[in-house]
């Protein structure tokens, strides 16, 4: 039964100024609907180039639940093509990475292709002679996702031809990319330390809206964080204080806190926590770190850079990155009730070790399957996914600090506990997922 | 010092695989030296635990809070509790120092999790360093390797 199909009306209707409707979370037809026109309209997160940096590397992965390469091609260009063969729609790798030469070559019928995705060759090529081979979608070879742009080495794909241009998508959120790149001494980020990957019985929306949701870590972590304050108590005085300490002893700040921290919101539905400050302000400095900063870049701008200690940025839709710890979280959608949520780290080329192993922790210790933290949040989505079923009750609110009149959707800058970001997030939801309806 | 026999080592590590299927996570813990390790690594083969991510790198500071936090009144992931169960295969001696009191035994065991209705196996090789301290055994380092450990899990919430 078609409820929302080519009813544009009815998808509107789900997003109200400070509700929307539990369909979006639970309906297997708003989910196909997110995937043939959300995630086709916006600029979807691929991966980073430093994952693919010579010729022939490959990385698979996906925008939204369509397949692709990203790809190193021998102009130095990073190109991504959706993961199919033309000849009959076998995927092309199933290894997530490696390299593959100067071309792809189909393992069904040996069909290759350049790392541009253009056709290279067909054995048997005479048997195409009459067939209207060179006019069919097949002698394209593997279809390249038409845009894609690099910025300062991350990589974003947009499938339609419909929504903004990169530069206008994200505006002034960029700055948080910027600010996590500026990090390194030299400029420069590669992907290090392995990723976590983390499967969700709940909706890919539930996780970013937790990435901005400052109301929630000294309630639901109280388990997590709030033991390990207690627990740290009881060290004998003088102890120096561990780094898995410094990590999960702020969950536990209080809400005045988080209100001071500040949220700032972006058009289409970016946003961030930690406008002042964060839970990330305090830890120990790291030797040598601050001084390679200052040399490479003068005391002032150094300390720019160093001071800026946003939290959570959310790219809509479905990324969130944490520039001073250098993670970078990817919400994979792949059901009304699936989500895949993988958490890739970084390391600040030419900086100090210790940075990138407190990254490392970071992540080991919030972001893991194994994680305490992840437990708390993952157990409080998985009850939402179920307590949406509830007939008696459709809606889910939004009020928190609401600002009449913020519908006008301009940068803006708010009270760190209000739920600001999440309603700017559906009304983003909203305009891209009716564009091309 | 007394010096173990193969038995002795063997039944260290059932024994410690029994406290935790029962719940005995004080009793667990006072198995690990102060300066124990409790290693499940992310990447087969793995070698590194500081700059590689790794699903638990835990010392005994981290096992305490996890510990704790599995009583606390406000776990809402533990309520209900998790339970588990450990298969083991028999631990094999793998490396005897007796000069040093240093023992390493390696255990292939299929480890079961449960909560609500949900059921998951998984399948590993526990790696134990153990050594002679405060005239008893205790552990240096326990290393799990899960077969499929780079697969995407759900929540593992105890220990394996
Ligand atoms: S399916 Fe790829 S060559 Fe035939
Ligand atoms: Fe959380």
């Amino acid at each position: 039964m078609d409820t929302y199909r080519n009813n544009i009306d009815a998808v509107r209707a789900l997003v109200r100024d400070a509700e929307v409707h539990r369909d979006v979370y639970i309906d297997d037809e708003i989910f196909q609907l997110e995937m043939e026109h959300l995630f086709r309209n916006t600029w979807v997160y691929v991966g980073h180039d430093s994952q693919v940096p010579n010729a022939g590397d490959y990385f698979g992965t996906s925008i939204g639940t369509q397949p692709v390469l990203m790809v190193r091609h021998s102009d130095g260009q990073v190109y991504v093509l959706h993961n199919r063969c033309p000849h009959k729609g076998t995927r092309i790798t199933t290894e997530t990475c490696g390299n593959t030469g100067k071309m792809f070559r189909c393992p069904y019928h040996a069909w290759s292709f350049r790392t541009d995705g253009s056709l290279l060759g067909v054995p048997l090529r005479k048997g195409y002679e009459h067939a209207g081979f060179d006019t069919s979608v097949a002698k394209q070879g593997l279809s390249q996702v038409k845009h894609v742009r690099n910025y300062r080495g991350f990589v974003f794909a947009k499938i339609s031809d419909h929504g903004p241009d990169f530069e206008e998508f994200f505006g002034g959120s960029l700055s948080s990319i910027d600010n996590m790149v500026d990090r390194s001494p030299v400029g420069r980020l590669e992907v290090a330390g392995g990723v976590l990957r983390y499967m969700h019985n709940c909706n890919w929306k539930m996780l970013v809206e937790n990435q901005t949701d400052t109301c929630h870590p000294m309630v639901a972590h109280e388990s997590s964080a709030g033991t390990t304050v207690e627990v740290w108590k009881t060290a004998p005085p003088g102890t120096p204080k561990p780094m898995a300490v410094e990590i999960y002893a702020p969950f536990m700040s209080p809400y005045e806190f988080y209100e001071g921290m500040g949220i700032r919101v972006w058009p289409n539905g970016h946003g961030h926590t930690g406008v002042t400050k964060s839970i990330h302000s305090d830890y120990s400095s790291v030797p040598g770190y601050t001084e390679m900063m200052e040399k490479a870049y003068g005391a002032e701008r150094a300390h720019a850079i160093l001071n800026e200690n946003r939290h959570n940025t959310v790219y809509f839709p479905n990324v969130m990155m944490k520039g001073p710890i250098q993670l970078l979280r990817v919400f994979k959608p792949l059901a009304a009730d699936r989500t895949l949520v993988e958490s890739w780290t970084f390391r600040l080329v030419e900086a100090p070790d210790m940075l990138l192993q407190r990254t490392v922790m970071y992540n080991r210790l919030i972001n893991a399957p194994t994680s305490i933290v992840g437990h708390d949040d993952l157990e409080m989505y998985e009850r939402a996914q179920e307590g949406l079923h509830v007939d008696g009750n459709q809606w889910v609110n939004l009020q928190r600090l609401y600002v009449p009149g913020e519908e006008q959707g301009d940068e803006a800058v708010t009270n760190g506990t209000s739920e600001w970001q999440m309603r700017n997030q559906f009304r983003a939801w909203n305009k891209f997922m009716t564009l091309s309806m | 010092m007394t010096v173990p026999s193969n038995q002795d080592l063997i039944d260290f590590v059932v024994r410690e695989a029994r406290l935790i299927d029962q719940h005995r996570f004080e009793e667990w813990l006072d198995l690990f030296a102060e300066d124990g390790i409790y290693w499940m690594p992310l990447e087969w083969g793995q070698t590194d635990p500081r700059l590689t991510t790794s699903l638990m790198y835990e010392d005994k500071l981290l096992l305490k809070i996890r510990v704790e936090r599995l009583k606390g009144a406000r776990t809402f992931s533990q309520k209900p509790k998790s339970r588990c169960h450990h298969v083991l295969q028999v631990p094999q001696v793998d490396q005897r120092d007796d000069a040093t009191g240093t023992y390493v035994l390696w255990t292939p065991m299929h480890y079961v999790e449960t909560r609500l209705d949900e059921q998951k196996l998984y399948a590993a090789w526990a790696t134990h360093t153990l050594a002679w301290a405060d005239g008893a055994l205790r552990i240096k380092m326990k290393r799990v390797d899960i077969v499929n450990c780079d697969a995407a899990f759900g929540n593992i919430q105890l220990f394996m």
